[in-house]
């Protein structure tokens, strides 16, 4: 064995060291590919031989190459081999190369999990060390569910070393495996005081990026953070707090004010710049407060003028952030601004450009774009000329062209900068063209000339072709000189330049523009040519027409052959007719009579569907597999229909056909977005069979064009006169004639036209919410007491020692508000469902989230609305009793049910499914809940955020649903049915019926979090809410749409909203005098004072003013501004609530909703 | 967070997984970036985009031939992230005593152990360099007493490979690592 060792060690000396492979490779500089690869040979010889030391000497050489971009996946096993070498040299290694190279997808990352478990807990701090700085590196969500308890165990280690890392690697835990944060959110809170400042920062940190996130759960650490603000003298962790605040401040206004007099000081007091920045930059978000905003403000031109650059950097990125607030504070810095335009360095060039935004007015637009202009030239880097260039856009089209007052100079400006060559934006250019000429109708003259001569020196713009290149300017060239034909000085001269064989170099989208135009403009030559009566130069044109067209069937692109080949069948048979000395010009113009509107980019996406439109559903059933294709028509046809059906297409006479043709060209023509939009309706039409019967006629899409042009005009006076009072307006949706209201007069008359939105359109917010955020699965309240399910998962063998349970020792907020609540809570629940004379069957969730505070609670039903009980029974519909399913699912069971009904069965085994939660207990090691095949569970959980507090209020209900079935559920929609009091915020134009989509599937086993809105008028009452959550449930064995009824409970203290009262402010409230009084009294009780009320705080929101022996005054406030004092007094067995309110109906039913609470005590 | 740390410009480390060919191309790309800038201008970058996300800044420090280069969210104090690059060269310059630029491109490994005392998972772990000095050293003991006297034979042979090399010169010192920056007096 010993001779064993020294010859390994002899041979190791002789291996290649990573000195001697970086060595090597500067050696090969010239085949550097071929000697790494001789390297990867030779290591692997080393990995196959039993010596450890030379395995971690391969796997050191590996890591080295990984960085150098080599994959070195394939030797993930031998990685785990020198990982779990007993000595901390090889183990570095080993965790060095992990964290290098694993991943999610890297399959034997699991059989790590006991390795890195055991060095967690390896008496070597520095084995522990690097086992979590490795898996910081390459965490899976399996990991950190089963290393997360052994994890947090080292949160509280003796060493400050394990313990700082420890904290700082839950954050990629909680990443991973979100139902860990609850349970360990305690401890870490507990850390933000440790007494090491490396743990403290560490502790910081993690909060304070999760923070960042979700800020609305950490506003309960606001005191502690504030009070580590004011203590600590540790720049790092100061930052971090600070930061933290700027996150917090918009969410809770007194709290800024809270801040500005610390911040103020520091900023004073502070000689390290970052610190003094980041304060700047808390105050700017606070805003409220003026002196010290402008201070702020102040302190930003001081940075700006630095010498030193990174200041200079800083300064303007906060600038920025005021911009968006006080246009006006950073206008008044406007010339130190334009300076930076012309410093050296890009990134505060890049930065000045971004405040430019908010510099320019009527007056000095035309100044700033035209020294912008001068940089382009200047601009040798292409990113930074891109960014000017589009700089440039947005500053002339913001807020709907506000400050252009001369649009043939920004027509110029737009053709000077297809000069560009070799950027990115050539359609930002082209859809300014576009927009411009199309919404400006006076310019039109103007950019048609300007964009022929841009078509005549097409040569100069289209010799870079590159996707999105310069030469997309062409296609709103050739579009506009098309259909704004009428304005060319010589038309004739544009064709032949759109003609020219040079173009079929360009991309197809753009070729396929110039063939649809070519058109356009060649029927309007030969009006024009007829109306002289020249009818020779008439027919040279249908000549040149004919001779060129054939370059563009030849195209290697569909768009631009099928066009061109269209076309060029429709030019033949116009020479025909023209030879025959039929006059023409009248029928070809009439492919393009009318007038274009611009349609606004979103508005096909805005369209509602219209009532009673289900695009989800079935227009005929749906066959099932078991009946073979052939079988199929056999069942819905005769056989001679049959026939007939097939034929039918063929068999469609030649005119209709034609007829029909014509139209869909219109109809194309007619649609300058038709190259890049879906199939147009009309077409589809086309291609299914039995259309006759729909009516294809031009006449009527002429109608509604019109009809929708007048209704537009209405419209827009309208918003005029609203838009005369509120003057911002967003370039896209705002949508008026630019006011000149200013000083200076339009170079000519400015008729902006509106773009076009359908009726009814749908609210935009829905378009910008990012379901796949990864950061979501973290919007987790942490206020709320742990639940027993909520324990990590444990390793049933693991010492009690590491395993002892760290919510018992938690922190004291936990104590507080401890867990009989919680059961409580169940009962309370559960009552709730007895009163329901258990119609409906509910089921309460499993997973690690609790059960949460019943402030609106929701009861749920499982309706089944599909042939198999809904054979008109409506009362078997509403709330299904559960034992009538099961019976039926009986039977079903032994009848061998069709397949037909194998999805339903399914679904209906949902009433066997558990009704009670699994609880994560420290035995399971599979923390998931059983699934069995219930339906699908959904539970309340939010409480009400207020969001106005005038006459009605807004209050938001968070539902999580969570997916217990097998099938993926999609097209999930909650209708409500509306009292009087409450109503759900529905998208506008929608009716009372309609549901409100959830915007978000869920597959097999997945929750997520919808958030409705619904608006109330009067508070004092309680409310009862019936409602349905309709649904497609999907599997295998195909969809079935179903539906969940359920209740959703508003209850009177859900209205209230924790409020914090002084002692002399309440006093002051009582003597006032308005207040109405009333009092119940509850026997029996036996629990003590303290939890008595926790409880009232915890259910009733309410909060303790003063507390004297067993007699406490409290608090609490409606989001409607009453207030609600009461006097909890304690008896021997009994307990007495007085309470005095603003509104008397109200006091009643929080006191009745309290004693049905304290009942239970 | 911090996304990406480098030096050279083929290499470098990231703290998020992505496939090899693009670690590469974002790391030649940043190191480009960073490496046409002139002197004497902002130590900011907005590179983003390469790593995704405009909230993304490269942050970077020229020292002599290197480049220090952090990759950095929003989250971070860009002026602390200066502090902490300033730091980390410190650091360097204490572990192998008067570093030099081949120290580093021969100890690559010894690099990232250092990075991974101050930067864990993409977090900011520690910023006292004597923390980070002091658990570097304990570290390196604990490795040469499980050397112990097998590890001997092995670092004579590295000596003499390293005897024999000329192109090893000591001198090329990464240049006055002790400016600071002007306002940013170090944190504790």
């Amino acid at each position: 064995m010993a001779l064993k060792m020294v010859k390994g060690s002899i041979d190791r000396m002789f291996d290649k060291n990573l000195q001697d492979l970086v060595r090597g490779i500067r050696n090969h500089k010239e085949d550097e590919a071929k000697y790494i690869s001789q390297c990867i040979d030779e290591i692997k010889q080393e990995l196959k031989q039993d010596n450890i030391a030379v395995k971690a000497n391969a796997v050191c050489k590996l890591t080295y190459l990984q960085m150098l971009g080599y994959d070195i996946s394939w030797a993930a096993f031998n990685i785990i081999e020198v990982m779990s070498a007993s000595k901390f040299t090889f183990k570095r290694i080993g965790y060095l190369a992990a964290s290098q190279s694993f991943h999610e997808g890297t399959d034997v990352i699991m059989l790590t999990t006991n390795q890195i478990r055991k060095d967690l807990s390896s008496p070597s701090q520095y084995d522990t060390g690097v086992a979590l700085t490795g898996l910081s590196c390459f965490v899976t969500p399996d990991l950190a569910r089963d290393l997360a308890n052994d994890i947090m165990t080292l949160m509280s280690h003796t060493k400050p070393y394990i313990r700082k890392k420890a904290v700082l690697i839950m954050y990629k835990v909680f990443l991973k495996y979100p139902e860990s944060l609850r349970p360990a959110f305690p401890r870490l809170k507990e850390k933000l005081e440790d007494p090491d400042p490396g743990v403290q920062s560490a502790a910081v940190n993690v909060i304070c990026e999760l923070a960042r996130r979700n800020p609305k759960n950490y506003l309960s650490l606001a005191p502690l953070f504030f009070k580590l603000m004011t203590s600590s003298t540790n720049n790092w962790v100061l930052i971090k707090i600070i930061k933290l605040f700027g996150a917090l401040t918009p969410l809770e206004p007194r709290l800024g004010k809270k801040l500005i007099e610390p911040l103020t000081n520091l900023i004073h007091s502070t000689s390290a710049m970052s610190l003094l920045y980041e304060c700047v930059n808390t105050v700017i978000a606070v805003q409220r407060h003026v002196p010290s905003f402008q201070l702020c403000v102040q302190k930003l031109r001081i940075l700006i003028e630095d010498s030193d650059q990174n200041l200079k950097y800083l300064g303007l990125l906060a600038m920025s952030k005021i911009l968006k607030t006080h246009p006006k504070s950073v206008q008044s810095h406007k010339d130190l601004i334009l300076q930076c335009l012309d410093d050296k360095d890009e990134s505060i060039r890049l930065r000045a450009l971004d405040l430019l935004y908010g510099m320019v007015s009527k007056k000095n637009l035309m100044e700033i774009v035209k020294k912008l202009m001068t940089h382009v030239d200047k601009a040798e880097g292409t990113t930074y000329r891109d960014e000017l260039l589009t700089k440039i856009i947005d500053i002339c089209s913001q807020s709907n062209y506000q400050h252009i007052t001369n649009f043939e100079w920004y027509i110029s400006i737009l053709v000077e900068l297809t000069r560009l060559e070799g950027t990115r934006h050539g359609h930002l250019i082209a859809a300014q063209m576009l927009d411009v000429a199309i919404r400006v109708k006076a310019i039109r003259k103007f950019a048609v000339s300007q964009m022929s001569t841009l078509l005549d020196n097409a040569h100069l713009v289209a010799s870079s072709t590159q996707r999105n290149g310069i030469c997309e300017v062409l296609y709103a060239a050739t579009w506009i000189c098309g259909e704004f034909s009428e304005h060319l000085q010589e038309p004739q001269h544009t064709l032949e330049a759109m003609l020219r064989p040079k173009v079929t170099t360009l991309p197809g989208h753009i070729q396929a523009v110039y063939v649809q135009n070519v058109v356009k403009l060649y029927a309007s030559i030969l009006q024009q040519k007829e109306q002289a009566a020249e009818t020779e130069a008439a027919q040279a044109v249908t000549q040149l027409m004919v001779d060129r067209l054939p370059q563009f069937v030849q195209s290697a692109d569909l768009e631009v052959q099928e066009r061109a080949s269209c076309i060029l069948q429709l030019v033949k048979h116009v020479q025909k007719l023209q030879a025959k000395g039929v006059p023409v010009a009248e029928e070809v113009s009439a492919l393009f009579a009318g007038e274009l509107n611009p349609v606004a980019p979103k508005a096909q996406k805005k369209v509602p569907v219209p009532e009673g439109l289900d695009l989800d559903a079935w227009i005929n059933e749906p066959l099932s597999d078991s009946e073979s294709e052939d079988e199929k028509p056999k069942a819905m046809f005769h056989e001679e229909e049959q026939r007939q059906a097939k034929h039918r297409l063929p068999e469609v006479d030649e005119e209709e056909l034609a007829r029909r043709r014509e139209a869909r060209k219109q109809e194309q023509a007619n649609n300058p977005f038709y190259i890049k939009s879906s199939p147009s309706p009309q077409k589809r039409y086309q291609d299914s069979p039995g259309v006759e019967h729909i009516p294809v006629c031009p006449p009527y899409v002429r109608l509604e064009e019109e009809r929708r042009h007048r209704q537009r005009l209405e419209k827009d006076k309208r918003r005029k006169k609203r838009r005369d009072k509120e003057k911002k307006g967003k370039r896209r949706h705002g949508s008026l004639p630019t006011e000149s209201d200013e000083d200076i007069a339009p170079a000519q008359q400015v008729d902006i036209v509106t773009e076009e939105m359908p009726e009814n359109a749908l609210p935009s917010d829905e378009d910008d919410k990012d379901p796949n955020d990864p950061y979501r699965a973290l919007d987790i309240d942490l206020d709320k007491p742990l639940a027993d399910s909520e324990k990590l998962p444990v390793q049933k063998h693991r010492n009690a020692e590491n395993a002892k349970s760290p919510e018992k020792e938690d922190v004291p907020v936990v104590e507080k508000k401890s867990k009989k609540p919680k059961k409580k809570e169940k009962k309370h629940k559960e009552k709730e469902r007895d009163k329901e004379k258990k119609k409906e069957k509910k089921k309460v969730r499993s997973a690690p989230r609790p059960v949460p505070v019943p402030v609106c609670a929701l009861e749920l039903g499982i309706r089944d609305n599909s042939e198999y009980t809904g054979h008109g029974d409506s009362e078997s519909r509403q709330g299904a009793k559960p034992s009538k399913h099961k019976k039926k699912h009986k039977k079903e069971k032994e009848e061998q049910p069709k397949d037909k009904k194998r999805s339903r069965k399914k679904l209906l085994g949902s009433e066997e499914a558990p009704g009670e939660p699994v609880q994560n207990g420290a035995l399971e090691e599979e923390p998931l809940p059983v699934r069995g095949t219930s339906l699908m569970i959904a539970l309340l959980l939010q409480t009400y955020s207020v969001q106005g507090s005038l006459q009605d209020s807004q209050v938001t209900v968070s539902i999580i649903l969570e997916n217990l079935s097998g099938s993926v559920l999609k097209s999930m929609e909650l209708s409500v049915l509306d009292s009087l009091n409450t109503r759900m915020a529905r998208p506008e134009g929608s009716s009372v019926h309609d549901g409100v989509p959830v915007p978000f599937q869920l597959p097999p086993g997945v929750s997520n979090e919808a958030q409705f809105v619904f608006t109330v008028q009067s508070i004092v009452m309680a409310q009862k809410l019936k409602g349905t959550l309709s649904f497609i449930a999907k599997d295998d064995a195909g969809a079935t749409h179903e539906k969940l009824d359920f209740k959703l409970h508003f209850s009177c203290s859900s209205y209230l909203t924790t409020t914090p009262c002084y002692s002399d402010a309440f006093a002051k409230l009582l003597e006032s005098g308005d207040l109405s009084m009333s009092s119940i009294r509850v026997d029996g009780i036996s629990m003590s004072f303290q939890n008595l009320l926790t409880k009232i705080c915890f259910h009733h929101h309410f909060s303790v003013v003063e507390r004297v022996d067993s007699c406490a005054s409290m608090y609490s406030r409606s989001i409607q501004g009453h207030h609600v004092c009461l006097l909890v007094k304690k008896g021997e067995n009994s307990v007495s609530v007085d309470g005095k309110c603003s509104d008397s109906t109200l006091l009643s039913n929080v006191l009745e909703e309290m004693k049905a609470t304290l009942a239970m005590c | 967070k911090v996304q990406l740390f480098l030096i050279f410009k083929n290499s470098g480390f990231l703290w998020f997984r992505i496939s090899e060919d693009t670690q590469q191309q974002i790391i030649r790309e940043t190191f480009h970036l960073v490496s046409k800038r002139d002197e004497n201008v902002c130590n900011f970058l907005e590179g983003g985009l390469l790593i995704g996300g405009s909230d993304n800044k490269l942050i970077y420090r020229h020292y002599a031939t290197l480049y220090f280069v952090f990759c950095v969210d929003s989250s971070e104090s860009e002026l602390g992230i200066l502090d902490l690059i300033q730091v980390f060269v410190e650091t360097l310059d204490k572990c192998f005593e008067n570093v030099c630029e081949l120290d580093l491109i021969f100890h690559v490994d010894k690099v990232h152990n250092i990075l991974a005392e101050m930067v864990m998972g993409g977090m900011v772990l520690e910023t006292n360099m004597n923390e980070i000095v002091t658990q570097i050293d304990a570290q390196n003991k604990l490795e040469k007493s499980e050397a112990g006297l097998a590890g001997a034979p092995a670092r004579a042979v590295s000596a003499v490979k390293n005897m024999n090399l000329p192109e090893i010169p000591r001198n090329i010192n990464i240049g006055d690592i002790s400016i600071k920056v002007p306002n940013l007096p170090s944190f504790k």
